[in-house]
């Protein structure tokens, strides 16, 4: 404790506390209660803000704050199943398109760059048409993660492909280790570290992407995110009803959730070079 | 017939550069043939300068590059016959930069304690913690010393000699080192230099050590081969080779070694554009050489054998019988 | 020319020091090449960032000055301490570093390179005179007129390296400041190197300090040496006399862990490490690898000792034998 608070840095302060406060917001503050946040009309509709209710409720009869609590768990929830099956899946087909080389290389980079070239959204729209709202959230997430695991995929390539010059790979094979021995003590140590920051760049792109499919409608409206939040509360023009809150918070919510993840990894990777004698 | 520990027979190496068609050809390695006794350990330095090729064939004899053309054969077989393990534990390698020998990331007895349970068949710990402790002791650490730690906290010499103990781990009959003394400091070069000298002798290894530093290579081995851009242009016993130097780029090696009691007189002919240099048919010294002749530029001359043991690839020495491929 | 008086610097980490220099004076004059030998880690290369003025937090220079003193345009003498003489770079000082082959863009011509550098300082030029001049300088300096229109990665490190001393050595600084220029070259090109620095250095009498760890390089070229170990100026003195008659043991040392052709009887390296400047020892710091260390060696640093007019060493060794130098005599010019 005492070495983090030497090297760390005002940025990654911030976005500790900013992340635990949506965590226990989106994770711990519904397990009192909110479990059904997102059933319409359990409250009367438009309340203010009050004691009872402390964002008021919103057109569909929906207390804006627990809803708020549970469309953040499910956008987290979607951002870190994306996040993590694209970044194994990317870091796998990266790993073994540079290293293995040949045909096989050709193929995965075939269809990464595919992956990567072709604009996400038009296609996302396609599928989610065709889908119409039928979505669970493991489905929206399916979806999701098809189009995240080439970026990562591409950059462990171009990492394994330079890693595997070094001379201490030569010193391993000469060790008589096994080819996955040294893939995993070998060459995974550098590529976890910048998997790391990819992993939360991935929950930011993923929770981005259904937003943005949800709040033009083309997600499941009835799945309690982020985004369908903003739907919502468009569909009943809520900015025109001055209904600030309703369509504030969530937006705001969003906000937050970017700035305290880029604060973290920012001030994380500034606390590792303190740390490592590299800043003054 | 005697076998030979290490038989390279016309050994080449192209890189090609560029497309297909608009691309150029290298010949990184040409036309190479060395051999190493048997039961007789010794130490053979490659010399040249950057770009001779000598990083190119050390690579091609550890199984790291294939050859285009050639033969490498270990103990009477083919490289190519070889299985993985097998092979190391006949040939070892010691790179030239120490510090990236072993990655930064993992601590530096894992290596060793790899090599002696995969290579030297050490079945139990205590039997790896034994090879592990007599090969770091023949260099001159201590197990203690070195367990645990990562390579960021040794200095350059340590580690390298660290890393001359892991090649030593599954008593290889052929160490290959490139270039093992060039980022060790000057003080610490002749202990690690001594260093094989000992191991040649106590441990009966055939080191080929691969080297710009004339003077090192003087003073280690039993034979030297002098590279320029791909060919070996000489080679032979060392006393003869660096006592009577016959090709015309030994000399100016000999020449060129900043020695203390004698300064340079004369201004040397510096290199042209490599691109240009490998590109020609002809000798490849002949536009820096004093003593270049028509035939020199027009195609490339044999090897001739000037006396026992002392080869050499130059017009100079052709005379009728010491050149029979001409 | 260029003055060291008593100069010390340290590193500053979080929360300890780190004392690379320490109380180092000399002075390099005119129209001569100074060398400087020790080995990895002795500070030769802090030393001539100290020099060339490049002072940057965390390290700074805790106690003595810098002084570069150099004709002016009217025949006027100017004089810059450190903090000013950064100003004076590529004009009257410049610097070759070590790897130097390596600062050359990757995706850019030589020529382009050089020209980009060049012009900043010739602004009143026209572009075509400029690459004349270039393409002229280069050719004087040997290098293939094919050099101009290459990459860096078509050329060879020395190559590189001679493209990157004509660079250094365009505006005809006053002061050349070279970081181990060789090192990672073969012999036959260093030859060549240390022959085209000797050579611009006659034909334009500038100076020329030259770091590198081989003895060799130095025995060749320098006119005047001096020996760095961990952080301080061990000896300083004339070149030839140095070879002769060292009497630092370290230089002593050094001298003899050279091996020479013809020669091969047994060498010995020094063994040991140079010691922690996290927490350098209170004596003389080459006390615990010196074969003649005595008890006083290990508890008071030595003071400096004249052998001659030029030559100067500091060991306790020496007491009684030369007389002392006084802290604020610097070496007179020879």
């Amino acid at each position: 404790m005492k070495s983090f608070l030497k090297y760390s840095n005002l940025q990654l302060k911030i976005g500790l506390i900013l992340l635990i406060i949506i965590f226990t917001i989106g994770f711990i503050f519904p397990l009192f209660r909110g479990s059904h946040a997102d059933e319409w009309n359990t409250y009367p509709k438009y309340l203010k803000p009050g004691i009872e209710h402390i964002f008021g409720t919103n057109a569909l009869g929906q207390d804006i704050f627990w809803l708020l609590a549970k469309s953040i768990r499910s956008s987290l929830i979607i951002g870190l199943i994306v996040a993590f099956f694209a970044t194994i899946i990317g870091v796998f087909l990266g790993m073994l398109a540079g290293l293995q080389g040949g045909y096989v290389d050709r193929i995965i980079s075939l269809v990464m760059d595919t992956f990567i070239v072709v604009p996400s959204l038009p296609i996302l729209i396609l599928i989610a048409s065709l889908l119409k709202g039928q979505t669970s959230v493991l489905a929206m997430a399916a979806v999701l993660i098809l189009f995240s695991w080439s970026w990562p995929a591409r950059q462990v390539r171009s990492m394994a492909l330079s890693l595997r010059e070094r001379d201490f790979i030569d010193t391993a094979c000469f060790s008589g280790e096994s080819k996955l021995k040294i893939l995993i003590k070998e060459f995974l140590p550098f590529i976890l570290s910048w998997s790391a920051a990819n992993f939360i760049n991935t929950i930011l792109s993923a929770i981005r992407m259904e937003s943005t499919l949800a709040v033009i409608g083309m997600s499941n409206n009835s799945l309690a995110t982020l985004g369908t939040m903003i739907y919502w509360a468009l569909q009943y023009q809520a900015m025109l009803q001055g209904k600030w809150l309703w369509i504030g918070v969530p937006v705001i919510a969003t906000i937050v959730i970017f700035g305290a993840l880029f604060m973290t990894l920012s001030g994380a990777q500034k606390y590792n070079a303190t740390k490592r004698g590299q800043l003054a | 017939m005697t076998e030979y520990l290490l038989n390279v027979e016309n050994l080449s190496k192209s890189f090609q550069f560029g497309g297909i068609f608009m691309g150029s050809k290298i010949m990184a390695v040409d036309n190479v043939s060395l051999r190493l006794p048997k039961d007789n350990p010794c130490i053979t330095s490659i010399v040249g300068e950057s770009g001779s090729g000598k990083t190119t064939l050390a690579r091609m004899i550890l199984g790291l590059l294939d050859p285009t053309f050639g033969e490498i054969s270990l103990d009477g077989r083919k490289l190519k016959g070889f299985g993985k393990k097998e092979f190391y534990r006949l040939v070892q390698p010691i790179f030239q930069n120490p510090f990236s020998t072993f990655s930064a990331r993992n601590k530096v007895d894992t290596y060793l304690y790899e090599t002696a349970r995969n290579i030297a068949g050490c079945k139990s710990a205590a039997l790896a913690d034994e090879a592990v402790g007599r090969a770091l002791d023949s260099v001159g650490l201590g197990l203690n010393q070195v367990k645990g730690k990562y390579p960021n906290q040794f200095s350059g010499g340590e580690l390298q000699r660290i890393s001359i103990a892991r090649a030593l781990i599954p008593s290889p009959k052929l160490i290959i080192a490139d270039e093992p003394v060039a980022m060790v400091d000057a003080s610490m070069r002749m202990n690690i230099v001594n260093l094989f000298k000992r191991l040649r002798d106590e441990y009966k290894v055939s080191f080929i050590y691969v080297t710009h530093d004339l003077s090192t290579a003087y003073y280690v081995s039993d034979y030297i081969a002098t590279m320029y851009r791909g060919n070996v242009i000489e080679y032979g016993n060392a006393k003869l080779v660096l006592g009577n130097p016959a090709h015309p780029y030994t000399k100016l090696l000999l020449d060129s070694i900043p020695k203390v009691g004698q300064r340079w007189s004369k201004d040397v002919v510096l290199p042209d554009i490599e691109s240009k240099e490998y590109a020609s048919e002809s000798c490849r010294f002949a536009p820096r050489c004093p003593h270049a002749t028509e035939q020199c530029r027009q195609s490339m001359p044999g090897l001739a054998e000037i006396e026992e043991n002392h080869l050499v690839l130059c017009y100079k020495y052709h005379t009728e019988k010491n050149c029979p491929s001409m | 020319m260029l003055k060291l008086s008593n100069v010390s610097a340290r590193y500053n980490v979080f929360d300890y020091y780190v004392n690379v220099i320490n109380n180092v004076s000399f002075t390099v004059n005119e129209n001569e090449i100074f060398g400087i030998a020790g080995e990895s880690g002795c500070g030769k290369s802090t030393l001539l960032k100290v020099m060339y003025d490049f002072i940057e937090y965390p390290f700074e220079i805790t106690s003595g000055s810098v002084e570069l003193e150099s004709a002016g345009a009217n025949g006027e003498i100017n004089k810059y301490k450190n903090g000013e003489i950064r100003n004076r770079r590529w004009r009257e000082i410049s610097y070759v570093p070590q790897g130097a082959m390596h600062v050359l863009n990757p995706v850019t011509k030589i020529g382009a390179q050089f020209y980009d550098t060049v012009s900043r300082h010739n602004k009143s030029v026209n572009k075509k005179e400029l690459n004349d001049r270039i393409v002229a300088y280069l050719k004087e300096l040997e290098l293939p007129p094919e050099v101009m229109k290459s990459y860096p990665h078509q050329l060879s490190g020395g190559m590189k390296q001679r493209v990157m001393i004509a660079l250094a050595t365009f505006q005809n600084p006053a002061l050349m400041l070279a970081d181990e220029p060789t090192t990672a070259l073969d012999v036959v090109v260093q030859r060549g190197i240390l022959g085209m620095l000797s050579r611009v250095q006659k034909r334009i009498n500038n100076s020329i300090v030259i770091v590198s760890h081989d003895l060799g390089v130095h025995y060749q070229i320098t006119d005047r040496m001096g020996i760095m170990y961990a952080g301080e100026m061990v000896e300083i003195g004339p070149t030839d006399e140095l070879f002769t008659n060292p009497r630092h043991p370290y230089t002593k040392m050094l001298i003899n862990a050279l091996p020479r052709i013809g020669d091969i009887s047994q060498k010995e390296g020094i063994s040991g490490t140079p010691p922690s400047l996290r927490s350098p020892p209170p004596g003389c710091r080459f006390a615990s690898r010196c074969m003649y260390a005595s008890e006083l060696c290990k508890k008071l640093p030595p003071c400096k000792y004249y052998i001659s007019g030029t030559h100067q060493a500091s060991c306790h060794l020496l007491k009684g034998l030369y007389p002392k130098l006084q802290p604020e005599e610097a070496i007179p010019r020879d």
